[in-house]
């Protein structure tokens, strides 16, 4: 009996739940009635082509753990990383990216208050701190490379390019 | 009419805009090039918001630059540090380094300059002359023959995902439902909305683009903590002349490597999906097998730094002519390209080349001209390489990520496009550390659309599902699909499973009837060397067969 899933394993369950909703949102497609492709044609053969591919996926990844519990092949053990097991050793492994992509979505709420030229400043000025330190002379030159950076972005796309990139409402003008 | 075409192409591009720019371009290519971590493709798709205001030729122009310098770029690191600057370097560093360490860098810089320039020379011959008359056999395709070609191009995509095929596959898939997502073109009806206004619009190819495969490149470079803070070589200075004359003198004596080298790169970019991280291994290995001193090989031998060189500059213009004859993208870098031909309007296809004369020849003298470019600039870009290379990869990550912001919302002027960023970015680090490839993924979003279009023409012409096995060029491209699905497998199991050696005889048995129903002469005519090679394959596997089996 299988007593432990692999990542594989969780992987693809979690392909397949989704294969079924798209399956299910596949059916709620409206149809014209014109033409001889009807619009919900092609996302339901390619919903249907993902769901037998995910299948061949869980497949092979259930082979591959039963595999490991006979403890026949040993290429399975072979992916252990350098990440502290549990919850916590996760978060620690994948912590910068995980604040990136958190500081990245705060700029991009931000951006109707602070617009490009302030929020980009800010997000790489936070980006630089989170991820080189936050000691003081590394703080006063993030902000100096933030500036530079981000101002120089900002003037060529704006008078260069002629883009007129988003505006936040507590300085109108930039 | 030739002539008369590429003197117009010439005027479009000989001005100083233009050549500024492309000489910004491949400066830009060589540095990014160098620099481990950027692959080419980074650099072409973070290029790409600078061209949305030029018109179609000056922007494709300057991706070239950075194309053709990337690909030249990467052999900097390679030899010098021993870190190849992007996966088409990894051979050059084989011998590279070791002659670098053996206390000549210069030469070594100067085989790899040399040698990537004559194999972007050639490359370009065989671009302007084999593109053409490609497209002329693309002009036979009917709308069956076009859904088989893009069908043969995912799965040769997915199934050079080596060990992970399977995960190429759901890859390319799942690129194709993405695209899904929004109207469809046809009918106007929303697709995969649930009715959000966000969803029903659709999502735009180039954030997706960007997000999946320069945001998700960024979060890998910063994972770890301690590699993000620090600078990306420790050289501090280089005080080396790049030897020229020598160098051309060595790659003359082995001419007949440059051009073999060349051809397998040529060959390697038409293929779909297989580019110059494949093509340089490849030239590299032949040009081990031909040389009278194999076991030198490793320790900076000169065969070494050439092949691999010549390869992975000459694949440029081989995946140039799939997409210019063809309209399909082999890779990343040309999906990038046709991106930004569409977004001028102009659409590639088999009649491309005729029906755009200016932008389809000022892409050959582009790439002409950016190899001379890049020859040239390699010492300007040799210095500004050590000046990169002392950035900490944690600055360097944090600037682009706002450029990619930017750049995105330049596309359309629409803040949703940098949601779309933003959400494939995760997207793609997710899939990228679950082991999924992600080149299938773009190239399904790129050929989802296009796929759909030419299935609702062959329908609209017949709803027999037959036709796509009685047209030659669909039979053709079906079968060459099927044995691709199964050539991983086939690699794995050779040698020591009997089914195996049925392999090789059946894909070239099975190549003869859509060869035969093409009719002509020369198809026919190579249908029977086909078979001859078939028949050989199969007596010689069958001795194989007995071995085995006794």
């Amino acid at each position: 009996m299988i007593t432990t899933i692999s990542r594989d394993t969780l992987v693809s369950i979690a392909l397949l739940v989704f294969c079924g909703f798209l399956i299910w949102a596949g059916f709620q497609i409206r149809d014209p009635q014109f033409g001889e492709l009807s619009p919900a044609a092609w996302p339901k053969a390619v919903s249907y082509v993902l769901t037998f591919f995910c299948l061949i996926y869980l497949a092979q990844s259930l082979m591959a753990d039963k595999r490991k519990e006979v403890g026949s092949d040993e290429s399975v053990h072979a992916d252990a990383s350098d990440m502290n097991p549990g919850f916590f050793g996760w978060l620690q492994y994948y912590a910068n990216p995980i604040i990136c992509f958190a500081v990245y979505f705060l700029f991009l709420f931000s951006l109707p208050y602070l617009g490009t030229l302030i929020g980009g400043i800010a997000l790489v000025f936070t980006l630089m701190s989170v991820l080189g330190g936050i000691q003081p002379r590394q703080i006063g030159l993030h902000l100096l490379i933030s500036v530079i950076t981000v101002g120089a972005m900002w003037a060529l796309f704006t008078f260069g390019l002629r883009v007129l990139l988003p505006r936040g409402v507590l300085i109108p003008g930039i | 009419m030739i002539i008369e075409n590429i003197s117009a192409a010439v005027t479009e591009l000989a001005t100083l805009q233009t050549l500024f720019l492309m000489t910004i371009g491949a400066t830009a290519g060589l540095i990014a090039g160098a620099i481990p971590g950027f692959t080419i493709a980074m650099a072409v798709v973070l290029t790409l918001p600078f061209t949305f205001g030029m018109d179609a030729s000056q922007g494709i122009a300057t991706m070239i630059g950075v194309y053709v310098g990337g690909l030249s770029g990467g052999l900097m690191s390679g030899i010098l540090i021993g870190i190849p600057g992007t996966p088409s370097s990894v051979a050059t560093t084989f011998d590279g380094f070791p002659m670098a360490r053996k206390g000549e860098p210069g030469f070594a810089l100067g085989l790899g300059v040399w040698s990537s320039f004559f194999g972007g020379i050639i490359s370009t011959v065989l671009l302007v002359t084999v593109a053409p008359q490609l497209a002329k056999v693309g002009l036979e395709f009917q709308p069956w023959d076009y859904f088989a070609l893009i069908f043969f191009a995912l799965t040769v995509t997915a199934s050079l995902a080596g060990e992970n095929m399977i995960k190429g596959l759901i890859a390319g898939a799942l690129g194709l439902v993405m695209a899904c997502v929004g109207e469809d073109d046809i009918n106007g009806v929303k697709r995969f909305d649930f009715g959000s206004e966000y969803l029903g619009e659709g999502f735009a190819f180039l954030p997706v683009l960007i997000g999946l495969f320069a945001f998700s490149q960024l979060m890998k470079d910063i994972r770890d903590r301690s590699g993000a803070r620090k600078a990306l070589s420790d050289m501090q200075a280089v005080n080396i002349r790049i030897e020229h004359k020598r160098a051309i003198k060595a790659i003359f004596k082995r001419w007949i490597n440059v051009l073999r080298s060349s051809i397998i790169g040529v060959f390697t970019g038409v293929l779909p999906a297989a580019g110059s991280s494949i093509s340089n291994i490849l030239a590299y290995d032949q040009a081990k097998k031909a040389v009278s001193d194999p076991e030198n090989f490793g320790k900076g031998h000169i065969d070494g730094i050439i092949a691999p060189e010549s390869a992975n500059n000459a694949t440029a213009g081989g995946a140039l002519i799939t997409m210019m004859a063809l309209g399909i993208p082999g890779d990343v870098i040309t999906a990038v390209m046709l991106g930004a031909l569409l977004i001028h309007d102009v659409v590639p296809s088999p009649s491309f080349i005729t029906e755009e004369p200016t932008i389809a020849y000022g892409i050959f003298i582009a790439f002409f001209f950016a190899n001379f470019l890049v020859l040239g600039l390699q010492s300007v870009a040799l210095r500004a390489f050590v000046q990169v290379t002392r950035v900490r990869m944690y600055v360097l990550a944090s600037v682009i990520l706002v450029y990619c912001g930017i750049g995105v919302f330049s596309l359309n002027n629409i803040v949703s496009d940098m949601w779309t960023l933003a959400v494939f970015g995760v997207i793609g680090y997710v899939m990228r550390n679950l082991g999924f490839p992600l080149a299938p993924m773009i190239l399904g979003v790129v050929l989802g659309p296009i796929a759909e279009r030419w299935l609702s023409r062959s329908l609209a012409l017949s709803t027999e599902v037959s036709e796509f096995f009685t047209h030659p060029w669909s039979l053709f491209f079906i079968t060459v699909s099927v044995f691709s699905i199964f050539f991983n497998v086939y690699q794995r199991d050779r040698g020591t499973k009997l089914w195996t050696l049925a392999y090789a005889p059946a894909f070239l048995f099975a190549l003869i009837v859509p060869l035969v129903m093409m009719g002509g002469v020369v198809r026919p005519a190579l249908a029977v060397v086909l078979f001859g090679l078939g028949v050989h394959f199969a007596v010689r596997n069958y001795s194989a067969y007995r071995a085995m089996a006794t």
